[in-house]
């Protein structure tokens, strides 16, 4: 095959011509997968609330707000509500002390600071391991639980949580994202 | 070489993964389970499929000096895509399989092909070719991914057959990089005989 010399000319006119024609594609490509990762995302978060609270009748995501940790950021509070009454609180909280850093919670809490239940959003736990905590085996065990008296700690450090084997870290760093739900919310002086 | 063996010898002879050793990365950290692997090797093999015959349609009025930047272009672009569309209609897939989707640029298997064959055949063997090396990588990586899955928690794509936890340590990084040793080791076995 005869190739083209390579003069700056042909060069530049034919490593444009490719980056165009690249990017008319890229950008077709994005207008139409832009509206179901979007919703991808949306119904990721509605699923995660849905299971974290009691059934509700408004809209958690329209009527979201956001509250301060005290560490100098804030949460998002998914207020669940049946016919404009108050029934618990969806909290997206996290954690940066994952055996791999960052994880991302829901956490269902009554109005009284009951959790409710606790589904996981995102992580990078080791899989076999750390990602056991998205089992309810493991997560159960927070069912109907008021932080009040239970403290969310694992046995190993003198709590009442039950550990998963051998990811001790990402079940300590679990307790930590909802605690830091837990503490959010009262700060808040939602009750 | 007629397209028949230029097929298969993807599979065997010229094993992207277990006979060139090309694309560990992805490879080893992918194949947790035979279903991420088998995610990761139809990303590739699409990306592969489409960087090799855009590559081939292109080599007449691409410069030389100026191949490597215009085919890393190609192969960008096919990646975006992929990494699109994933994201959009298999948002699971997309999470486990994360960083290493954008990864797939920087995969020696494709630019390879597209330096190594691609550019100096026509669009047909170069479809076969990366249909060829796309699906051997496939087979590789889920055979990987099989194994470590198996003896890691006592399942095969996500069906639990076997109670309790299984050896560990093949989640992880290292029953990686043993799999894989065992598994070139006994293609170098086969490949003697």
């Amino acid at each position: 095959m005869a190739k083209r010399e390579s003069t700056l000319k042909n060069m530049v006119l034919s490593l444009s011509l490719i980056a165009m024609v690249a990017s008319a594609c890229l950008g077709f490509v994005y207008s139409v997968t832009a509206k179901p990762i979007e919703m991808a995302g949306l119904n990721k978060k509605l699923e995660a609330i849905r299971q974290v609270v009691p059934e509700f009748n408004n809209d958690p995501n329209a009527e979201m707000f956001r509250l301060p940790t005290g560490e100098g950021d804030s949460l998002d509070i998914y207020p669940a509500k049946r016919d404009g009454e108050i029934i618990g609180y969806a909290v997206n909280t996290y954690t940066n002390n994952g055996f791999s850093g960052y994880i991302g919670l829901m956490a269902g809490f009554k109005p009284d600071g009951t959790i409710i239940n606790i589904s996981v959003l995102s992580h990078k736990e080791t899989p076999g391991l750390g990602t056991k905590m998205s089992d309810p085996q493991f997560s159960d065990q927070f069912k109907d639980k008021n932080p009040v008296s239970f403290s969310l700690k694992v046995k190993r450090d003198g709590g009442p949580v039950d550990a998963i084997t051998a990811a001790t870290i990402s079940s300590r760093a679990f307790c930590d994202a909802v605690e830091r739900a837990y503490n959010t919310l009262q700060k808040g002086g939602l009750k | 070489m007629n397209e028949i063996q230029n097929l298969t010898k993807g599979f065997f002879r010229e094993n992207p993964l277990l006979v060139l050793v090309l694309g560990c990365c992805p490879a080893l950290a992918t194949t947790s389970s035979a279903f991420n692997g088998l995610g990761m090797g139809a990303a590739t093999t699409f990306v592969l499929l489409g960087s090799n015959v855009v590559i081939s349609l292109l080599a007449g009025i691409i410069p030389d000096k100026v191949r490597i930047p215009a085919f890393i272009v190609v192969i960008a672009s096919f990646v975006t895509i992929i990494d699109l569309v994933m994201q959009a209609f298999s948002p699971e897939l997309y999470e486990t399989l994360g960083i290493f989707i954008p990864l797939i640029v920087v995969n020696c298997i494709v630019l390879g092909r597209a330096e190594a064959f691609a550019s100096k055949n026509r669009v047909f063997s170069a479809f076969i070719d990366g249909l060829g090396m796309g699906l051997g990588f496939t087979m590789a990586l889920v055979i990987l991914g099989s194994i470590r899955e198996l003896l890691g928690s006592g399942a095969l794509f996500g069906l639990k057959f076997i109670k309790g936890d299984g050896i560990l340590v093949f989640i992880l990084a290292p029953g990686a990089f043993i799999a894989l040793g065992y598994l070139i080791a006994l293609i170098n076995r086969l490949k003697r005989t």
